[in-house]
């Protein structure tokens, strides 16, 4: 604080200041409290009660510990949800997609920041607005293009498209890219390696940070898909987790057993979650890399 | 990225263009790895996004259910669509509320969450951890959890709005509530605009605070005259981003209404996927008509901000 104490400043005024700065703070962590709960009590509650007994979901007013705990909840959930098929299919989908993101988007970024070459400006500016085309129009034609070449009820849609790289993924890895000192390549060229050598083993080590990032976005995009899963993979047995979760939700005769489809919520999010917990710091500056300037 | 749209354009007004031809040998072989190296954008911007784009428009003036060629009917959906689709108009409406208070309430909200982490608050990285949890939970566990959350008899909302004397809301059966409903639930995903701002504001160097403190300025006017115009390009950022997402909602809607109750939650989107992928026979034609209609919406929507942006957008030090 740089306060400028003036001359008339007397002691009263000072007192009346600290009373103002502690009731602002009691105010400032008040509002901190009830945003948290607001934002957390879903949460909190899906945990809780996919733990109750049936009958103490519906009871109002809300109560938050279940009476008797019951794991069960999540034994008989999964006898109506093929959690492992589900489980198994998602992480296919998931990991191919992260590979194919990882490699091209490094590549393409690396293309964008390091090369200079004619159109270069324009075509970045043509992979920006990319991000503003809505998902709604490429829709169809996309749909009737799968279906032409038989992909439909294949992971080849959620995959493949991946390989080509992301927009928003190309544009964090640049930035990235756009900050390393150019000294080190130089160093690199006149030791004679090669363009794809600088990349793989000059490049890629440094960006490490950037690739976490990138990986934790692809990893979220593909375990949440669920319009993707939805229109492509119709053969049950192909059904990912998102797709698994919301059938069981809306199984004929399954509607009322609120504590089950907690259960098989919190099967869904738990991995989520860990990476989350896990990657926090990354999650941010993921969320922080998109806002900031380049 | 905000900035980066700026520095793009101004860097293609600025330069001269540079022709094959005139570029020296190792420039040639420089561009040409760089051409190498951004292929398979290219090659995906191609397939992914100007094949559909095109197709798409064309497919608008065709009747077509994937199953037959598509038979050409020139304006017939796009009359339809104006003249003889109730569902069309009101599908717009929903979203159109839908997108007002979302996007008002992502950037109030996220800015004024993010101030309030701004004032040098203990536990930071707590408070940030858990406004954001929502952000990272797959949007199907949400809507499931949210149908409880919303339940008129025994959800959680009506519980706490009945600590204020509110009556229970029929969230889901009054098609007058059953919008704000999905309102509600966005308020907890204003995680990652938070962050967004919170970042920017921390960008802020505190020298302009205290110079605008010596001149006496106090805390509304430090906020209004100093944070405020610093984070135009964060909000501008901001709001694009979320205009353009918040038109196209759709998998809480799908999943949790699927529009009820009579068509009161039925968005653009659900309305366009329905005619494409839940009536029978499909009608992928005049899904693409009503897909190409959001396009020219969300397209002037973004073309106007981002021409007005050079009025109200402030950018620091814009000089590369």
């Amino acid at each position: 604080m740089s306060a400028i104490s003036t001359p008339s400043a007397n002691r009263r005024s000072d007192a009346l200041t600290r009373a103002t700065q502690i009731i602002g703070r009691i105010l400032l962590y008040g509002i901190l409290v009830f945003m948290s709960l607001w934002f957390i009590a879903p949460l909190f509650w899906m945990f809780m009660s996919s733990f109750m007994p049936l009958e103490q979901v519906g009871v109002f007013p809300v109560e938050w510990i279940p009476r008797v705990w019951q794991p069960e909840n999540y034994t008989d959930a999964l006898k109506f949800w093929k959690f492992g098929t589900t489980f198994r299919n998602t992480m296919i989908i998931t990991i191919f997609s992260l590979f194919g993101d990882i490699g091209s988007c490094t590549l393409v970024a690396y293309g964008f920041a390091r090369f200079r070459f004619p159109y270069r400006d324009t075509l970045f500016l043509i992979l920006l607005a990319t991000l503003m085309l809505p998902f709604a129009v490429r829709l169809i034609p996309v749909y009737a293009a799968y279906d032409a070449i038989g992909w439909i009820d294949t992971f080849y849609p959620l995959i493949v498209p991946n390989f080509f790289g992301n927009a928003f993924y190309i544009f964090i890895c640049r930035q990235f890219f756009l900050g390393i000192p150019q000294d080190l390549l130089d160093a690199a060229k006149i030791d004679g390696a090669s363009e794809f050598r600088i990349f793989t083993q000059v490049m890629i080590p440094l960006a490490k940070p950037a690739i976490v990032v990138i990986a934790i976005l692809s990893f979220q995009n593909s375990w949440n898909d669920f319009l993707g899963p939805l229109i492509y993979l119709k053969d049950p047995d192909l059904h990912t987790l998102a797709i698994g979760l919301y059938k069981f939700t809306s199984l004929p005769g399954q509607g009322g057993i609120y504590n089950q489809q907690m259960a098989a919520s919190v099967l869904m999010v738990m991995p989520v979650l860990i990476v989350f917990f896990l990657f926090q710091k990354q999650f941010i500056q993921g969320a922080n890399l998109s806002g900031m300037k380049g | 990225m905000a900035t980066a749209f700026g520095s793009q354009f101004s860097a293609l007004r600025g330069r001269k263009r540079e022709r094959w031809s005139d570029l020296s040998p190792i420039r040639k072989r420089e561009a040409k790895f760089g051409f190498l190296f951004i292929a398979p954008w290219f090659i995906g911007v191609l397939l992914f996004a100007l094949f559909p784009f095109v197709a798409s428009f064309v497919l608008s003036f065709t009747k077509y259910n994937i199953v037959a060629p598509p038979k050409w009917v020139g304006f017939e959906h796009y009359q339809h669509i104006f003249t003889d689709d109730p569902l069309f108009l009101k599908s717009l409406r929903n979203t159109a509320v839908y997108v007002g208070g979302s996007v008002a309430i992502r950037i109030l909200l996220g800015f004024a969450l993010a101030l309030l982490l701004n004032t040098k608050v203990r536990f930071l990285g707590l408070w940030r951890t858990l406004f954001y949890v929502p952000s990272v939970v797959p949007i199907v566990a949400l809507s499931i959890v949210w149908l409880y959350v919303l339940n008129a008899r025994a959800g959680l909302l009506n519980w706490f709005l009945g600590f204020f004397g509110i009556s229970r809301i029929r969230w889901f059966a009054d098609p007058d509530f059953a919008m704000l409903a999905f309102l509600v639930m966005s308020t907890t995903w204003v995680g990652v605009t938070m962050v967004i701002f919170l970042a920017g504001l921390q960008g802020i160097p505190e020298e302009y605070y205290d110079a605008a403190k010596i001149d006496g300025a106090n805390m509304a006017q430090r906020l209004w005259r100093v944070t405020i115009p610093l984070m135009t390009p964060t909000i501008y950022l901001n709001v694009l981003i979320n205009i353009i997402g918040a038109f196209q909602v759709f998998t809480q809607v799908f999943i949790m209404t699927g529009g009820a109750p009579r068509d009161a939650t039925r968005t653009y989107v659900l309305h366009l996927f329905d005619h494409a992928f839940q009536y029978l026979p499909p009608q992928m034609g005049y899904s693409s008509a009503l897909a190409w209609i959001l396009f020219m919406i969300i397209f002037a929507f973004t073309a106007v901000i981002v021409a007005s942006s050079q009025r109200w957008v402030f950018y620091q030090g814009a000089e590369d």
